[in-house]
């Protein structure tokens, strides 16, 4: 069978501006003062009608290259790379909102996708309305959108509100709204872009569920997540992206494993780079999360018996008012072990509740005899509860434990659980 | 770009791949998204007069008071003189129509790349949609309007002013229509494009407007035009069109002749070469917005 998608030698280019540059001399400094409108026209006039014009200084980077791979019908194909990796330019490629620069896309069927939701939605119009200019501008026949009709509303929840302008909508109403739209396009294929998605959890939740149910009705879907365990749920492969590179393409755990590991980063460690951190971080940088054993060592194995710890180092460029860091522990499959904060504990919640400017190191010990073997992954979060998130990633390390020594580790078979506690036993004669 | 390459033997299968040289108009796919045309005019004559405490009489609103300038300006103090002796009023309001449409759907047009943003970056649809959406939503106000127009013309009949007759060339005012349409949308797919990647092109339109509307014949009579100079100014569509609606409406002397086959081909040239290049530019919108 033909792949769904098949994407041979792809490459995208984008002009990033000028580089400032150094003249040496006065006149040098004038006469290109004076030249640069000419230059400019020159290059304007050629740039508008569609020629690539490289000025002196100016910069080309590849946002993708050489990118070679395809996609089966019905296969659930993860995206993974980190921010700047190209995954959204490759979105925008082949739901062809832009044009690559090289290569080709071959794609069988109606591309789909649930990043577009609401766009060309008009406050002014009513919910009825916009369900209509929606559907059109998604691409969708006027008698398709009149037999979903009722489809979408009982979807949407907003029965009552249909004939009231949007602008009096609540933002959750909004979004509701937009979604049953665009999850009712029915498209051969889906693309889902987690990273853009907006909404609160539970929408959230709701677009990953739709996305299960198109899959399960054997539909392609492409799906792209910061999200290591969304990834390892919902997708048997994926494709890894690095700085415009397609470097893996392999099944998921794999693949997950190779990101995690990957990047300026040794094992136990990982260190973000300035380019790495989204801007809207700002003021907190995260430096590094480490994770150390009993002697202070960095490392990637744990032993089950012995306590370790988890730091987290990072700076602040202006003073924080309840400032929280929460590290997030889950196991390889994606569930969650536990979830704690560094202001927990209600002294160090008063005594820290603002942290000037500086640099910082928040550190935890998790105590001995508390996992049970297998792989782990933790995530970090920095945020000021119902103010704002400032950084959250929840796969930053993954892990080994070891049970060497463990309680019951006289019998060699495999214990279910997640953990592997200490626990007092008593036996008597009853 | 994709549109350009679609593969018929195989249906639903789309190749992208990047655009090589001038790329053909590819109308076909403007015509898959009809629906999507209809559907933008429609939105933007819904929400053009949403919360306006006067509605849709904005759409007579506007000639009107122009005409209530002009006649006190032009035909008042300038003493302009018409054909005919047709009274000053109905003489620039016959103008109006077709200058309004012309001028709203320049402007419309010229800017709804910029004002769609969002669309243009987050899903893929022809954009000729939205130019050509604005125009065509420009034409029930001019419809609005013209209902107006009767009213004045049955207003002068009636006071012996002036005798306006149904004659058989009102029907000419539908190629005359076109034309302005053709215009208004060939100049506005030139500035819509260089306005996605230069913001200059805002500060340019309102200039734009004026000049046109004074090398156009709206506040005066193409008669008043030196003979030598005719055929320069019949480069200027919106000469051939404004005469020709005053001759179908008014019967002023000046009929169609050589004048108006340039206006409209210099009409059409402008069209022709405007689609060509807001084809050429299209692929990069998303990237440049």
């Amino acid at each position: 069978m033909k792949p769904v998608i098949l994407v041979e030698n792809l490459g995208k280019r984008y002009r990033i501006g000028l580089v400032p540059q150094r003249y040496h001399t006065l006149s040098e400094n004038i006469s290109q003062a004076l030249s640069r409108p000419f230059r400019q026209a020159g290059a304007m006039i050629r740039r508008s009608v569609g020629q690539d014009v490289l000025q002196p200084g100016e910069e080309y980077i590849w946002a993708l290259q050489d990118i070679n791979f395809e996609v089966q019908h019905g296969q659930v194909l993860g995206i993974i790379g980190r921010n700047g990796a190209g995954k959204s330019t490759l979105l925008k490629i082949l739901s062809r909102i832009t044009e690559p620069t090289t290569g080709s896309v071959t794609i069988r069927g109606r591309v789909g996708s649930l990043l577009e939701v609401g766009t060309g939605f008009h406050p002014e119009l009513t919910g009825r309305e916009n369900i209509f200019l929606n559907g059109a501008i998604l691409g969708m026949r006027n008698a398709e959108i009149e037999r979903k009709f009722d489809e979408i509303v009982a979807f949407s929840e907003v029965e009552q509100f249909i004939d009231t302008p949007v602008k009096r909508y609540s933002s959750g109403m909004y979004l509701r709204l937009a979604f049953a739209v665009a999850a009712h396009l029915e498209p051969e294929i889906l693309v889902v872009d987690e990273v853009l998605a907006v909404g609160d959890a539970e929408f959230q939740k709701k677009c990953l569920g739709k996305m299960g149910d198109v899959a399960r009705e054997g539909r392609t879907v492409l799906f792209v997540s910061h999200n290591m365990s969304a990834v390892l749920r919902l997708t048997q492969e994926s494709i890894v992206l690095e700085k415009g590179k397609l470097v893996l393409i392999a099944p998921s755990s794999e693949a997950v494993d190779y990101y995690l590991s990957a990047g300026n980063s040794k094992a136990g460690e990982r260190i973000w780079d300035a380019d790495e951190v989204p801007t809207d971080a700002t003021p907190f940088r995260p430096i590094a999360l480490r994770l150390r054993d009993q002697k202070g060592g960095v490392v990637d194995i744990i032993r089950s018996v012995e306590p370790f710890t988890i730091e987290m180092e990072y700076s602040l460029s202006a003073p924080l008012t309840g400032l929280r860091i929460g590290i997030y522990l889950s196991t390889a499959r994606g569930e969650y072990v536990l979830t704690s904060f560094d202001t927990d504990d209600e002294h160090h919640f008063e005594n820290h509740s603002s942290r000037p400017a500086g640099h910082y190191v928040s550190r935890c010990t998790i105590p001995a005899d508390f996992l049970n073997s297998g792989r782990y992954t933790l995530g970090v979060n920095a945020s000021s509860y119902r103010v704002r998130r400032y950084f959250m990633d929840e796969q930053v390390l993954s892990f080994n434990v070891n049970t060497s020594g463990a309680p019951g580790m006289q019998w060699a078979e495999p214990r279910p659980g997640v953990l592997r506690p200490r626990l007092e036993w008593k036996i008597e004669p009853k | 770009m994709a549109r350009a390459a679609i593969i018929k033997k195989e249906p639903n299968t789309i190749v992208i791949r990047p655009t090589k040289g001038w790329m053909a108009l590819n109308l076909y796919d403007l015509w898959l998204y009809r629906e999507l045309i209809y559907f933008m005019t429609w939105r933007d004559l819904k929400v053009r007069y949403k919360q306006t405490a006067l509605g849709v009489s904005w759409a007579v609103i506007q000639p009107f008071m122009n005409m209530v300038v002009f006649s006190i300006f032009f035909g008042g103090l300038a003493h302009i003189q018409t054909d005919n002796g047709i009274p000053y009023p109905i003489f620039s309001f016959v103008a109006l129509l077709p200058w309004t449409l012309f001028t709203n759907a320049l402007n419309n047009a010229s800017r709804s790349l910029v004002n769609h943003q969002n669309m243009i970056t987050k899903i893929y649809f022809p954009k000729l949609v939205l130019p050509l959406a604005s125009v065509l939503s420009g034409l029930v106000d001019f419809l609005i309007a013209f209902v107006v127009l009767i009213g004045i013309a049955l207003y002068y009949n009636l006071t012996g002013q002036a005798h306006i007759t149904i004659t058989a060339a009102l029907w000419t005012l539908i190629p005359f229509l076109l034309m302005t349409m053709m215009t208004a949308l060939g100049i506005a797919l030139w500035l819509s494009a260089l306005y996605v990647q230069y913001r200059d092109v805002g500060y340019i339109l309102p200039f734009l407007s004026d000049i046109l509307k004074f090398v156009s014949p709206v506040v005066y009579s193409t008669t008043m035009i030196p003979a030598k100079w005719q055929m320069i100014y019949a480069l200027n569509p919106m000469a051939g069109v404004i005469n020709g609606f005053r001759w179908a409406i008014l019967g002023t002397p000046t009929g169609p002749d050589t004048r108006l086959i340039i206006s409209a081909v210099v009409a059409l040239v402008i069209l022709v070469s405007g689609m060509i290049y807001f084809r050429r530019m299209e692929r990069t919108f998303a990237d440049t917005i």
